[in-house]
């Protein structure tokens, strides 16, 4: 209890979350800071995605899925709120690439402001681009191109070029799941450097596998275990020493 | 050993297979050809622009059906097509799924009801419909025409292009969707500039099928276009289809140049058919690259 007291950016309250009458999450208390990277972990199938896919309600757009319980941004519940305007503040990087195919490489940048039917003027347009491509570290490869479709890319400038689409809007929350399962190591170690970057400007919620991706991205880990929070602390902290004995049987590897 | 045995067998049939659809096609086209050699002969290419259908002085012409056919089977298309997209965009993206699978059936129904018993409801529906429509707009109020034969295809061709489209709509990557939603989309946004656009290619082939579909029709178009032979000025003035005409006039053709005229027709519906299917997929192939696919 001597950590530097936190701002936090999000909070849950006894957060349950359930695919039709199946209980997916179990009650997560979970604050997660501001201006800091947070990882996610736990065995296959504990419920991190579906945890990352409530704090933009994306949850709920899968038929059958709801959600009990509160999640403050900054305060103010979500869960009350147009899940529409939620999502503008709170943006997601999926586990496989998926920019747009029938759109360029810039419409793809700009898609969160054309989905929206925003209307940019053209320098104003271009700044984006350029300020959103640099911010993902991909604007040197592409901006030749801008104008052919994404879908030329590799995997893991496909994936930047993802990260650019949801800085493009400037989110107060980034939530990534497992954004390099996809992606060979060295594309792996460019987001992984980018994601330590951008936390100056945004937080990030990180879903993870990775025990050693964690330990170079995260300042905080949280444990998930069956839909339950087993432990959260500063990542040093849970990897050192464990309160749990199931933390650090995943840890060493015993499951998952 | 066994299965690379077996590979073979398969290989050999599969082909074989392929290779009777084709001859099945080019035997047709060819007894076709021969078919209406006495009428090429004798018209040669004027055939095609002739509008004069005259079997008592052994004239013949086909242009008044090829616009008779070309004109209702695409005022059929223009009519469906905003139901049809609607129709799979509601089912693919709005309804929930038990809903949805009921009133997929409910359309595809539409496809099973034979052809003359949509003639039926046309002559004892659409028809008097129709004519007080003209009635109220000063047309003279023939009932039957290009217009009652478009409304009638544009139904019969509904369930074809529909089911097309649901299906490639529902082909839409899931993730595609999700990461237009995560960006704060509506659903309408996400039809709009994700679904619609890479279902494009698909859209149009659906399209195609129907028209195709429209172009062959014969019993239902017979029934209520009033079959008179000659060229549409107005598409609401009785007319007559390729298809449509060679039905009717078949058993009554009693010279061979009269007989070989229809097949003639039938040729070139045939060809028109084609063409427009080439076109279609060759359309379809450029989008796709478009996509980077
Ligand atoms: N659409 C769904 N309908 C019903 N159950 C689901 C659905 N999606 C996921 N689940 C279940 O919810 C539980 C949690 O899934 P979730 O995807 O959140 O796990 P995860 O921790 O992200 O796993 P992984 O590491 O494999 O990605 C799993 O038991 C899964 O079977
Ligand atoms: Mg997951």
């Amino acid at each position: 209890m001597k950590e530097a007291p936190m701002e936090e950016i999000l909070k849950t309250q006894d957060l349950k979350a359930y695919f039709e009458e199946l209980e997916i999450l179990k009650g997560i208390n979970l604050s997660i800071p501001k201006n800091r990277v947070t990882a996610i972990m736990g065995p296959s199938g504990c419920g991190k995605t579906t945890l990352l896919r409530c704090f933009n309600r994306m949850h709920e757009e899968t038929p059958g899925a709801h959600t009990k319980g509160k999640i403050f941004l900054e305060g103010k519940d979500i869960l009350s709120m147009n899940p529409i305007l939620v999502r503008k503040m709170v943006g997601m990087v999926f586990q496989k690439p998926n920019p747009f195919p029938t759109m360029s490489i810039y419409e793809n940048v700009l898609a969160g402001y054309r989905l929206n039917g925003i209307k940019l003027r053209k320098e104003e347009a271009q700044g984006i681009v350029e300020e959103s491509l640099k911010k993902a570290v991909l604007w040197d490869e592409v901006k030749d191109f801008l104008h052919r479709r994404g879908t030329f890319l590799s995997g893991g400038q496909q994936q930047r070029l993802c990260i650019a689409r949801a800085l493009a809007v400037n989110p107060k929350l980034l939530l990534m799941d497992e954004p390099t399962s996809a992606l060979d190591p060295k594309a792996t170690r460019r987001v992984e450097e980018l994601v330590t970057e951008l936390k100056e400007a945004v937080t990030i919620v990180i879903v993870t596998h990775n025990t050693s991706q964690a330990g170079r991205v995260a300042d905080y880990t949280a444990f998930l275990y069956l839909g339950e929070l087993i432990e959260f602390g500063p990542t040093e902290e849970l990897f050192t020493a464990p309160k749990d004995p199931r933390t650090e049987e995943y840890l060493t590897g015993k499951f998952g | 050993m066994e299965s690379a045995k077996t590979d073979k067998i398969f290989e050999i049939l599969t082909r074989s297979l392929g290779s009777l659809v084709l001859a099945t096609a080019m035997g047709g086209f060819i007894t076709l050809t021969i078919l209406s050699w006495p009428s090429i002969k004798a018209f040669g290419p004027s055939f095609l622009w002739s509008t004069r259908w005259d079997p008592v002085q052994g004239q013949f012409g086909a242009l008044p059906f090829i616009v008779g056919t070309l004109a209702t089977s695409f005022l059929a298309l223009f009519i469906s097509t905003p139901f049809s997209l609607g129709t799979s965009l509601f089912l693919a993206e709005y309804s929930p799924p038990k809903i949805g699978n009921a009133v997929a059936f409910l359309v595809e129904l539409l496809a099973a009801i034979p052809s003359v018993i949509y003639g039926l409801w046309g002559i004892f529906f659409l028809v008097p419909l129709v004519r007080k429509m003209e009635m109220a707009f000063n047309l003279p109020p023939y009932g039957v025409g290009g217009f009652t034969a478009s409304l009638i295809l544009a139904i019969m061709i509904l369930p074809y292009a529909t089911s097309v489209i649901r299906e490639v709509i529902s082909l839409v990557p899931q993730e595609l969707r999700e990461g237009a939603y995560a960006l704060g989309a509506t659903r309408w946004e996400v039809m709009r500039y994700v679904v619609l656009p890479y279902a494009r290619s698909g859209i149009l082939a659906g399209t195609v099928l129907a028209l195709g579909r429209a172009l062959g029709e014969t019993m239902a178009i017979t029934m209520v276009i009033g079959n008179r032979n000659e060229l549409l000025r107005s598409i609401f003035e009785p007319t007559n289809t390729m298809a449509s005409v060679i039905a009717n006039e078949f058993t009554e053709a009693t010279s061979s140049v009269y007989l070989s005229s229809l097949v003639e027709i039938g040729l070139v519906l045939f060809v028109i058919t084609l063409v427009v299917n080439i076109l279609a997929r060759m359309v379809t192939e450029r989008l796709k690259m478009e996509k980077g696919e």
